[in-house]
């Protein structure tokens, strides 16, 4: 079996026992934290879509993130108020059922998108990284200046949102659903690094003249892999605000951006579950050092540092080597 | 006479007060290699860049089987049929041998936005990719990382993936350039093999391998065609003579 | 709407701008000349700004505490460029941005650890306090119309050291073609420090002056750094022309949006749908700006060779 095959199942494995293990020993915390990892995982295999398949660096992928969080926050704060978003043209109500939520989630993100990623790809390297980063700034200052959904304090949602037939309150229960969503977007995004669309995103990424030559526009491949991956960090948007039931502006910073960044190249870039990987290992880092000191991010700037002038690859790259060619 | 696959008519193309192409015609008639020569700097890659979409000229029409493609993009006429090799091999240099040939013909095959397949098991794509494979004599290397590869044998590969596209005609940017003796008597050799597929049109300073393949002869000087023709009255052309080596010189 | 208010925040618009300048101007620099995205340019500033208030706390002298955030921030700069930022040279864009986020992590928690969370206070001297009368009946404070009188000098002096003096030829010629430079014997290392230093002072010093107005803390640097990086995308990377140009565009747009939109939008809206419509606009017409700027013109106002 290939190293990185193995690395994968080691990482599912982890996150299986690492939750059923607290979920025995009873120690909620711990499984909010595998929760918190899987999330984040969805959230930089969204990124890892864009930013290692298609070598696009989007510096405000934060922007979905956050759309996904309001998305989930809006319809339920109208939910919980029984009170519609829209009267006219028509009546639009809250919901607090999670598919519901995570279907506006998805399609909020992908339209979005859409135009950033149309207007964004009118430009490249370091105008590109500003321009992505501006629109997320965008929607930042407007989410914060809006107070009808909290502006910068934020929107609490008193109790978790309805999944038919499981009681989300449960910790256990909600890391159950958001761990078997993680591994339907890796067994969709595995499928979709494989198929004819990947190998022409790839190539496009390593060499857009040869993909020109072989008679097609790397623009379309690129805004394509930009709405999926949108999308993508969209949903983990929507989980996330569902786990802390709090939904804020915090949620667009381009902190939050650079996080999501660190997630993917923790792991390793371009690797199907590089960011599995990188989000389980900033968890692990945010308890242990956050345990060892107030000021850990000084330790987590260090070990990113190191990561990316010695380590270029992420774990991924340290275990499992140059990536295998796909035959 | 049947009729030309590529014309160029009039093409012309300044950069600032640089005349880099001046009125140029050209044409590429089925079966035939038609090789374009020209000291440094005459604007060779600057013609080739027009023709192949890359560059846009100021005046002039490229017809492309008969069709105007002046003004599509590089991607469309690859789609019509434009294979092209270039100067400095433009592989996806991590992937593999096979995935770029293989990306080639799928690029050929149309349809790319497919999210659920598995491309490189596609009995179809692999048919064709080996081929082309086994044509330039690579098919032992089909599993190498193209960065792995020496240079002769990108310059292989390169040829190989203009194959699953299958051109109807060739555009190629000095193949010669940086290969061997050995290395250029194979190309040669496949060159000669290759016209029957789709006619040439030949960018090369290797001046044995042109006069043994070439059927005509193009010499671009200062922007501007000096002269076309076979081998013989090229040789024999004294404006040629005197671009290349100078007045009153014999060869 | 009164006059005397456009006029003074128009002013404010301005002196916003050249303080913006002071930090666009070093990572245009840096960009042209070494192709380097540096995200911890918002770091240096907050280094300068500390520097400045720790040195007036201990000698009350502003003049000294100025002194102090040039010298820290250029030498701060010296050892991050020494430690780190020679390795990214050669690295791609992803690299370079996490590297220097990296950095930011590293100088925001570590100061602090130093100075702790509240704010350290710099006050303004004694000899530029209070307001002066301009034409028109406008009153202004002195300090904010010395920092417009600063950035202005600033810029001249950054024009005339690239067009006159031998560091400014290596400059254009390194923005130009790196590897030439360095085949024609110029000492590469030396002078990408060099350069490096003097963005980093120049921010530095734009933390220090800002200092004095706002509040000196942790985090300072980042809303500026962003800012700055929106000067530069507007003006062209690489000139600092473009720099000076964007950073007068940015600082205006904000200043005034912030002033006029509310008032404008009371005139279709009721007050508090109108304040609060008009500041979030206000905040995002920048990035508005920006993106439609790029959007004609992808590589800025006066960038791309």
């Amino acid at each position: 079996m290939k190293k990185e095959t193995l690395l994968n199942a080691v990482l599912i494995a982890l996150f299986v026992g690492v939750a059923l293990a607290a979920w025995i020993m009873d120690e909620p915390y711990l499984i909010t934290l595998a929760t918190k990892a899987a999330i984040f995982a969805i959230a930089g295999v969204g990124l890892n879509f864009a930013l290692g398949f298609g070598g696009l660096v989007s510096f405000g992928h934060a922007v979905f993130f956050g759309l996904g969080g309001y998305a989930m926050g809006i319809l339920a704060f109208h939910a919980q108020t029984y009170t519609p978003i829209l009267e006219w043209p028509f009546a639009i109500n809250g919901t607090r059922s999670m598919p519901v939520i995570w279907g506006v989630a998805i399609v909020v993100s992908a339209v979005v998108a859409v135009g950033i990623g149309a207007l964004s790809l009118r430009t490249n390297g370091v105008y590109f990284i500003m321009i992505t980063l501006a629109f997320a700034q965008m929607f930042y200052y407007f989410a914060i200046s809006w107070p009808t959904y909290g502006g910068e304090d934020g929107l609490s949602i008193y109790v978790r949102n309805e999944f038919p037939g499981l009681n989300t309150m449960d910790p256990i229960q909600y890391f159950a659903i958001c761990f078997t969503l993680l591994l339907l977007v890796l067994f969709c995004v595995h499928r979709a690094a494989h198929s004819s669309f990947g190998l022409m995103l790839r190539a496009a990424r390593q060499n857009e003249e040869r993909v020109q030559a072989v008679g097609h526009t790397p623009f379309r491949l690129y805004l394509t892999a930009f709405v999926i991956s949108g999308a993508i960090t969209g949903l983990a948007g929507a989980l996330f605000a569902d786990l802390n039931r709090f939904v804020s502006p915090t949620l667009l910073s381009w902190h939050t951006s650079g996080e999501i960044m660190i997630f993917v190249i923790l792991g390793g870039v371009g690797r199907v579950f590089g960011p599995v990987a990188g989000a389980a290992l900033f968890i692990l880092l945010e308890y242990v050092l956050g345990g060892l000191s107030e000021f850990w991010q000084i330790y987590l700037g260090a070990i990113l540092l190191g990561v990316v002038l010695f380590a270029r690859g992420g774990l991924y790259g340290l275990i499992a080597g140059r990536e295998v060619a796909h035959d | 006479m049947t009729d030309p696959v590529l014309e160029i008519r009039g093409i012309s193309k300044s950069f600032g007060g640089l005349k880099a192409s001046n009125n140029i015609t050209l044409d590429l008639r089925p079966g035939e290699i038609h090789a374009l020569i020209g000291p440094n700097g005459a604007g060779k890659s600057t013609l080739i860049k027009q023709i192949t979409g890359n560059l846009t000229p100021d005046s002039g029409s490229i017809y492309f089987n008969g069709q105007n493609v002046s003004h599509l993009s590089t991607a469309a006429r690859a789609r019509l049929g434009m294979g092209r090799t270039f100067q400095i091999s433009s592989l996806a240099m991590d992937y593999t041998v096979l995935q770029n040939v293989v990306m080639g013909a799928l690029g050929q095959r149309g349809n790319i936005f497919r999210f659920f397949n598995s491309v490189m098991k596609d009995a179809d794509l692999i048919k064709v990719a080996e081929d082309a494979l086994e044509q330039v004599g690579l098919e032992d290397c089909r599993t190498f990382r193209t960065s792995d590869l020496s240079h002769g044998q990108r310059r292989q590969l390169e040829v190989a993936v203009a194959l699953t596209l299958r051109p109807k005609a060739f555009l190629m940017d000095e193949p010669m350039a940086g290969l061997g003796a050995e290395g250029s008597q194979r190309l040669i050799g496949f060159l000669d093999k290759l016209r029957h597929q789709a006619p040439i049109m030949l960018v090369e300073h290797d001046m044995d391998a042109v006069f043994a393949l070439a059927d005509r002869i193009s010499v671009l000087v200062y922007g501007e065609i000096i002269a076309t023709g076979s081998a013989e009255e090229i040789r024999s052309n004294a404006l040629v003579r005197s671009a290349y080596l100078g007045e009153g010189d014999a060869a | 709407m009164s006059l005397i208010l456009l006029a003074e925040q128009t002013l404010n618009g301005l002196q916003f701008g050249v303080m913006l300048f002071l930090m666009a101007a070093g990572l245009t620099l840096i960009f042209g000349v070494m192709g380097l995205i540096n995200l911890a340019h918002g770091s240096l500033y907050m280094v300068g700004a500390f520097a400045a208030a720790g040195m007036a706390a201990a000698t009350g002298s502003f003049m000294l505490a100025l002194i102090a955030s040039l010298v820290a921030a250029a030498i701060a700069g010296v050892l991050i460029e020494l430690t780190v930022i020679r390795r990214l040279y050669d690295r791609d864009h992803l690299d370079q941005v996490l590297a220097t986020f990296a950095l930011i992590l590293i100088f925001s928690e570590g100061t602090r650890w130093v100075f702790g969370s509240f704010p350290l206070f710099l006050d303004k001297p004694a000899f530029l306090s209070g307001t002066v009368t301009l034409p028109f009946n406008v009153e202004y404070s002195v300090y904010r119309l010395s920092l417009i009188v600063v950035g202005i000098l600033v810029a001249i002096g950054l024009f005339w050291m690239i067009a006159k003096t031998r560091i400014g030829i290596r400059i254009r010629a390194g923005e130009n073609d790196r590897e030439m430079i360095g085949a024609l014997g110029v000492d590469i290392s030396r002078l990408y420090t060099m350069v490096f230093a003097l963005g980093a002072a120049l921010a530095g010093l734009a933390g220090a002056l800002i200092g004095a107005i706002q509040s000196v803390q942790v985090g300072m640097g980042e809303p500026v750094l962003i800012l700055a990086f929106v000067v530069i995308v507007i003006g062209g990377i690489g000139s600092i022309k473009g720099a000076l140009i964007g950073a007068i565009l940015v600082g205006l747009t904000d200043t005034l949006g912030r002033f006029l939109l509310p008032q404008a939008f009371a005139l279709i809206l009721e007050p508090s749908q109108a304040t609060s419509v008009g500041s979030s606009l206000a905040s995002m017409s920048i990035y508005i700006l920006m993106a439609g700027i790029l959007l004609f013109r992808p590589k800025g106002l006066l960038g791309g060779a």
